[in-house]
């Protein structure tokens, strides 16, 4: 008799065969993290099942590892297992697809075995679909119900379930169809599933689907049949194939009375500590009394009182009301969760503040948060205002000297400096960090706790893990490995607590010491309810701070308070009437907007009123009908003047194809040139959508790259569609020197994709893919290299007429730059006329692609301001200093930038950073202290292959709000 | 930022603080730099809190190798045992479009806010950075430093094999100590350091080897190739060679010297590629015939005795013929994929491709190539694992199981 046990990151899997190989006995059951106790208990029934026969035994399982080795079990790694496993049950398979419960597997059987598993990034899938599933409130099989019934797709980030969490909540938030909803969640996994894995092999033939999730979902199989064009197969035991490779593959005969011995003297290898949050009870209580000093004033909301603000802020996954009176008194309060559909309870809420203070004058009712735009228009409320204006209003009634707050909520965390009463600094998580307040809960639920009960247990743990500060996908294996290694449910709480911390202060905020931060700090936001959170901020500042006792309800407060401010005295609040709210009604309907290539999913709300609102758009057009005037945006500009270029074509026998990747946005005037004059007609690759991106997705190799690099793979697929003779994609280590930094290199991705194309892409024979190495910064040698290139390729060429093409390129190269020079001083000049703020949105060329920049410039512009680009402006710096090595051209530009912005009043800087890019990662701190140096604000929005429009809206609104305090106080001192 | 006040010509007077990236190469730089009177002390610093610390004062994007390195010597220099008046730091500089050369910039951003504004920061490199802060490389020092790492390649080499090999645990170890301090007293005393010195001492150093008792069985065979740092660094690496011994391997890392002719031969190729500085390009190409030519010797050395000897510099760049062009010039460039595809043609088809996450020259020359590879030598099994602060032991170990699994099953049959 056989018997195996698969470990895994979430279950425990356990079968008994018989010597026929038959299963006799198999369970499946989440071990929530008591791995060991799970483990021997499934040992004992195993033992049970198998009576008194000798037993052959063997382990896998990720967390199966370190159990083996100790109880001295054959221990085979379970990829390897599930494919011994798929060789005797279904010999006929020639692909196999599992996923687990944080992992993703392809195993490709037939012709050349590999095996793949998903890189660290990629992060979990099973916990993934259950976390999404909890975020739409269903079950899983809800879930898989709901999406089998799907009628439209929403584009859902492919790349980690952090990233595709900050997706589905604004989906959530505008009121989309959870069955549409959940479809897209596995369409997600399967894309993340086929990018990350396929690795350029074609998943094609007989399809096994394994694991957890793929046994549970048809919809998910569904959607994998869709997108590969397969049939595949779910087997019989299909979540036991690893278990059944275990025993299969090992061939010792096991006592498990030993075994289970042998697991008793476990002892764990201990794990890195932290110190404990409070040395003793005292210690405690002086803390908590210390904080609960910080209390807002309450009175009650009785016939006293006459008039009330009211502040709403409608957050991701909750809702905030406060009612304050004139002079900032607290008279009630509202905070809950917003069940995906905030209207619905905003309603009922001042439903009974209308029927229990039918005498009161509602002086003001304003509104923040990512709902903002809804609430206002659902209930015709007064004001609007950008949530960190909001925070940091309700913060400097704590502590008016206030320097830093820091705000983490459910799904975000906005931290800002404060200088001379102006936002001066913003950061905001990027959506690849998390560590926020549902955070905290997720892991409280996976281990089986309440959040608050979980909390709790923190605040006394002897040895808090040291668990790092990175995402949830890090975090959970790191959790898994604290408890392999012994570590208490109470460490882990504080464990958690304190990556929280660290997650904020050293990710988000990048401070090094307190002192950057200042001495006034107010911290604020559900999360700092928890007291551990609270503690281990205070002792990894080593600084106190203020924690309003209303941390939670600080945007509703401030929006309150800042209507109390700005309505006067006899000001009578817009809102609608009691009758209206009793009439009140309100639905959505989903739309794809059509109006250009960003194809944004509107959501459109109609009211009681017939009144409309459309939410989800990035730019004015499907309001207003057309797009705000594009004369005052260079991305516009220059998009229309590279597509020019495709416009241009000449009769030729030869076509030659280039794609429009990375450094081609700017080469294509040289590169289009070059080849038209020597009498080629090219054909240009068109701007990026997502059908060309998934044109190429299974053939990108490296998972993490930048999203700029991956969507080449498209572009190449797509001129091999169009019949090209050649494709034009050369490798340049150098950029064109533009004298402003030490060196003039392209960054590794930029110089060397194309050797990515030609090694993982089809038919890239040296013949049809030209990818010569070139140095356009030198025009004798490119001279010289091109004649011998081109020569070998086209024999019947002249050197002459290369020559002059290379020239002629040049110069048309040249032209374009001029024109982009040119088209930045004609719109800063206007933009001055108008009285518009000019924001300088930098990049780097490929920028400037709307499916890589998700239609930025027009968010922008929607705010009335003029947008130019980097390369526009630097040629008006020299050479400067910069405390890190200054030698990448596009880099140079951009610092160049920065410093010519501080120099310009009616000037800001706003960078764009695409996730993955190392680079940026030095380039960012370094734009940001040319920035302050100049007394600019810094903001940078990173983008990925998706990205969340309501974070950018608040870093482009803070920075407005910003920019027009900063310039009314200048006013204020002037006079 | 403010002025260290240090002048080069001061520098002896200082204690220089260098991370020990390779064990057995880097015993011997330190002996070749104490010969000319260069106080230096490898810091081989392994706690987490080095990774916290390096967070603290660098970016997290940023990568893994400089976290660590940066954390290092932070703590170093917190940790008291270090003059901060009389304390110098330094780094290598390979110079290129990679981001690494970057490092010595971050780390005196770092210096400054850590409060460490009098501690300076010495560069070595090749390419002409840093001008004011570089050791001077003398010929002497330049001819010590490539005995040291010759001698230390080839150290390292014979270890890796009887220690897969040997019938009573330690004796690899040993050995290799023994003579890493027979070659440091040597470097120390000015001795056998020059070329035909060292072309008489390969052979005996192997010789010598061949008396550690060693019993040849089937073994798994897996080399390391990566990111520099995070290819030798067992702090970078997680003690990657330790967990591989223990899974009963043979491994391999290619050597320290394979690098720094990459780096040369970058110069010669940017001739060719670019036509730049044609001159540069041949007394480059003269250098590599030198430093090759070693190589060669200890190669043909060790195969004279049984063991597995490296083919020359000038083969191992024709490797890559057809996957990657010579042109990949950044990080390690081409040389990771001539690397993986001579540990291939040697018999190690089983292949760890380290790098630190998001190491943006491996997105090409490491994972990028991985496809073609396998085209051209079915056998091969690579797995690439990426490093970062904060990345687990367990899934990363996983992978490396996986990998060692289908090995496994690749030698049976």
């Amino acid at each position: 008799m056989r018997a195996g046990l698969d470990i895994g990151s979430t279950t425990i899997k356990g079968v008994v065969l018989d010597d026929d190989g038959q299963i006799i006995w198999s369970s499946y059951e989440r071990h929530y993290s008591h791995i060991l106790e799970k483990t021997e208990e499934m040992l004992r029934q195993i033992s049970k099942a198998a009576g008194e026969q000798p037993l052959i035994l063997g382990f896998s399982g990720s967390a199966g590892m370190g159990i083996a080795e100790h109880a001295g079990v054959p221990f085979v790694q379970e990829v390897y297992a599930e494919r011994v496993s798929a060789v005797k049950l279904n010999p006929e398979t020639d692909c196999i697809i599992e996923l687990g419960g944080e992992d993703a597997k392809i195993l490709f059987l037939s012709g050349g075995m590999e095996v793949r598993m998903n890189g660290s990034c990629a992060g979990g899938t099973g916990a993934f679909i259950d976390q999404m599933a909890s975020l739409l409130k269903m079950k899983p099989d809800e879930m898989d119900e709901a999406a089998q019934k799907a009628e439209r797709q929403y584009t859902i980030a492919s790349r980690c379930g952090v990233f595709a969490k900050t997706d589905v909540q604004p989906l959530i938030n505008q009121g989309a169809d959870h069955k549409d909803i959940a479809a897209s969640i596995y369409q997600a996994v399967v894309n993340q599933t086929i990018t990350g894995l396929a690795q350029g092999r074609t998943i094609t033939g007989n399809i096994l689907y394994l694991g957890g999730p793929l046994t549970f979902s048809k919809a998910l199989r569904d959607r994998f049949d869709e997108t590969l064009g397969v049939k595949g197969i779910c087997p019989d035991h299909s979540l036991y194939y690893v278990a059944i490779g275990a025993a299969l593959y090992c061939d010792q005969q096991i006592d498990i009375a030993i075994v289970l011995e042998k697991m008793n003297s476990y002892e764990s290898v201990g794990y890195a500590s932290l110190p404990p949050l409070f040395r003793n009870r005292d210690e405690y209580w002086q803390f908590h009394n210390r904080h609960a000093k910080a209390a807002v004033t309450r009175i009650p909301f009785d016939a006293s009182v006459k008039r009330i603000h009211i502040g709403i802020d409608s957050g991701s996954t909750t809702i905030k009301i406060a009612v304050i009176d004139d002079d900032g008194n607290l008279l009630s309060d509202d905070y809950r969760s917003n069940d995906g559909n905030p209207v619905p309870i905003v309603r009922s809420f001042l439903m009974e503040l209308y029927e229990k203070h039918p005498e009161v004058i509602i002086g003001s009712v304003t509104c923040t948060g990512y709902g903002e735009e809804l609430m206002r228009h659902a209930f015709n409320c007064d004001y609007g205002l950008v949530e960190t204006v909001a925070h940091f209003t309700a913060a400097s009634h704590f502590m008016p000297d206030v320097d830093f707050i820091i705000d983490i909520g459910g799904q975000d965390m906005k931290c800002f400096r404060i200088e001379d009463g102006v936002i001066s600094d913003l950061f905001l998580n990027e959506a690849c960090s998390s560590g926020c307040g549902s955070f905290l809960q997720t892991f409280a639920s996976a281990l089986g706790y309440d959040t608050q009960d979980f909390a709790r247990l923190g605040l006394f743990a002897e040895k808090p893990v040291d668990l790092g500060s990175r995402c949830t996908v890090f975090m959970n294996s790191s959790v898994k490995q604290a408890q392999k290694d012994g570590a208490s449910i109470e460490a882990i709480s504080a464990g958690l607590a304190v990556s929280v911390v660290k997650n904020a202060l050293y990710k988000v905020i990048r401070c090094a010491n307190v002192e950057q931060l200042g001495r006034n700090i107010v911290v604020q936001g559900g999360t700092f309810y928890n007291e551990a959170v609270l503690r281990a901020f205070e002792k990894e500042m080593g600084v106190e701070v203020i924690r309003p006792d209303i941390a939670g309800l600080m945007g509703a407060y401030g929006a309150a308070l800042y209507g109390s401010r700005k309505a006067s005295k006899e000001h009578v609040s817009s809102l609608i009437s009691y009758d209206d709210l009793v009439q009140f009604h309100h639905s959505t309907s989903q739309i794809t907007c059509q109006g250009c290539g960003n194809h944004c999913q509107l959501t459109v709300n109609t009211f009681a009123s017939r009144h409309k609102m459309i939410s989800g758009n990035r730019c004015e057009k499907p309001i207003t009908g057309h797009q705000v005037e594009p004369s005052l945006n260079l991305y516009a500009y220059k998009q229309k003047k590279l597509l020019g270029y495709s416009q241009i074509h000449v009769p030729s026998k030869v076509k030659i194809g280039i794609p429009l990747v990375l450094n081609m946005y700017e080469l294509l005037p040289f590169w289009h040139t070059f080849f038209t004059v020597l009498g080629f007609d090219v054909v240009v690759s068109p701007l990026s959508n997502q059908q060309i991106y998934a044109m190429g997705t299974s053939t990108i190799p490296s998972d993490t790259a930048c999203f700029p690099a991956k969507l080449t793979h498209g572009h190449i697929a797509w001129l091999q569609k169009q019949d090209v003779d050649h494709i034009f994609y050369p490798c340049m280590s150098y950029n064109v020197d533009e004298g402003l930094g030490d060196n003039h290199y392209n960054c590794p991705i930029v110089a060397y994709y194309p050797e990515n194309i030609r090694d993982n892409m089809d038919g890239m024979n040296e013949s049809y893919f030209l990818e010569p190495f070139l140095d356009l910064s030198d025009r004798e040698k490119l001279m010289s290299h091109l004649c011998d290139y081109m020569k070998e390729h086209f024999p019947y060429l002249h050197r002459s007429r290369i020559m002059h093409a290379v020239n002629l390129a040049y110069q048309e190269y040249e032209n374009y730059m001029q024109d982009v020079r040119c088209q930045a001083d004609r719109i800063i000049h206007e933009a001055r006329r108008q009285g518009k703020h000019i924001i300088v949105l930098a990049g780097r060329p490929y920028h400037v692609d709307p499916l890589i920049n998700h239609g930025i410039d027009t968010m922008i512009t929607k705010y009335h301001a003029a947008v130019i680009t980097e390369d526009s402006i630097s040629w008006k710096m020299k050479k400067m200093e910069t405390s890190v090595l200054n030698q990448w051209s596009y880099h140079a530009r951009l610092y160049a930038a920065a410093r010519y912005c501080t120099t310009q009043m009616d000037m800001d800087l706003i960078q764009l950073v695409s996730f993955g890019c190392g680079l940026d990662a030095i380039t960012a701190d370094e734009t940001s202290s040319i920035l302050h140096a100049g007394n600019k604000l810094y903001t940078q929005i990173k983008i990925d292959e998706i990205t969340n429009p309501g974070a950018v809206n608040i870093r482009i609104r803070s920075l407005f709000a910003a920019v027009q305090e900063r310039k009314e106080s200048h006013e204020r001192n002037r006079f | 930022m403010k002025e260290t006040g240090f002048e080069m010509k001061d520098v002896k007077e200082y204690t220089i603080l260098v991370p020990n990236m390779a064990f057995n190469q880097f015993t011997l730089i330190q002996a070749a730099l104490l010969s000319e009177g260069y106080h230096v002390e490898l810091l081989s610093t392994a706690s987490a809190e080095v990774a916290q610390m390096g967070l603290q004062y660098v970016h997290n994007d940023t990568c893994y190798p400089a976290v660590l390195i940066i954390g290092q010597f932070i703590e170093a220099l917190r940790s008291g045992r270090y003059d901060p008046d009389s304390t110098a730091l330094a780094i290598t500089q390979s110079g290129g479009g990679c981001r690494a050369s970057n490092y010595i910039k971050l780390l005196r951003k770092a210096l400054d806010q850590a409060g460490f504004h009098q501690i300076p920061v010495l560069s070595f490199n090749f390419s002409g950075l840093e001008k004011d802060m570089s050791l001077k490389l003398t010929p002497k020092l330049i001819g010590k430093l490539v005995a040291a790492v010759e001698y230390g390649d080839l150290i390292d080499g014979l270890y890796h094999e009887c220690k897969a090999y040997e019938i009573n645990e330690g004796d690899a170890r040993n050995k290799t100590v023994e003579w890493l301090d027979q070659v440091s007293s040597w470097l120390l005393e000015e001795k056998n350091f020059h070329i035909h010195d060292m072309k008489k001492m390969f052979p005996a150093i192997v010789k010598d080897f061949t008396r550690v008792p060693i019993k040849r069985t089937e073994k798994l065979k897996v080399g390391i190739v990566g990111e520099i740092y995070v290819k030798f660094s067992p702090i970078g690496n997680r003690d990657l060679v330790h967990f591989l011994e223990q899974q009963d391997c043979e491994v391999r890392l290619p050597g320290l010297m394979g690098y720094i002719e990459y780096c040369i031969a970058n110069m010669k190729l940017d001739s060719d590629f670019y036509g730049m500085k044609p001159m540069l390009g041949k007394i480059c190409d003269q250098i590599l015939s030198i430093v090759d030519g070693l190589g060669t010797t200890a190669s043909d050395a060790l195969k004279s005795e049984g063991f597995h000897g490296e083919s020359s510099f000038r083969e191992i760049m024709e490797k890559p013929e057809g996957i990657l062009s010579l042109g990949v010039k950044m990080g390690e460039g081409w040389l990771l994929t001539a690397e993986m595809i001579e540990l291939i043609e040697s018999g190690f088809t089983n292949i760890v491709c380290a790098q630190p996450f998001g190491c943006l020259p491996n997105h090409i020359a490491g994972k990028g190539v991985i496809r073609r590879i396998r085209e051209k030598y079915p056998q091969a099994n690579i797995t690439a694992v990426d490093y970062d602060p904060s990345s687990t032991k367990v899934n990363q170990e996983n992978r490396i199981r996986l990998m060692l699994a289908v090995g496994k099953e690749n030698l049976q049959k």
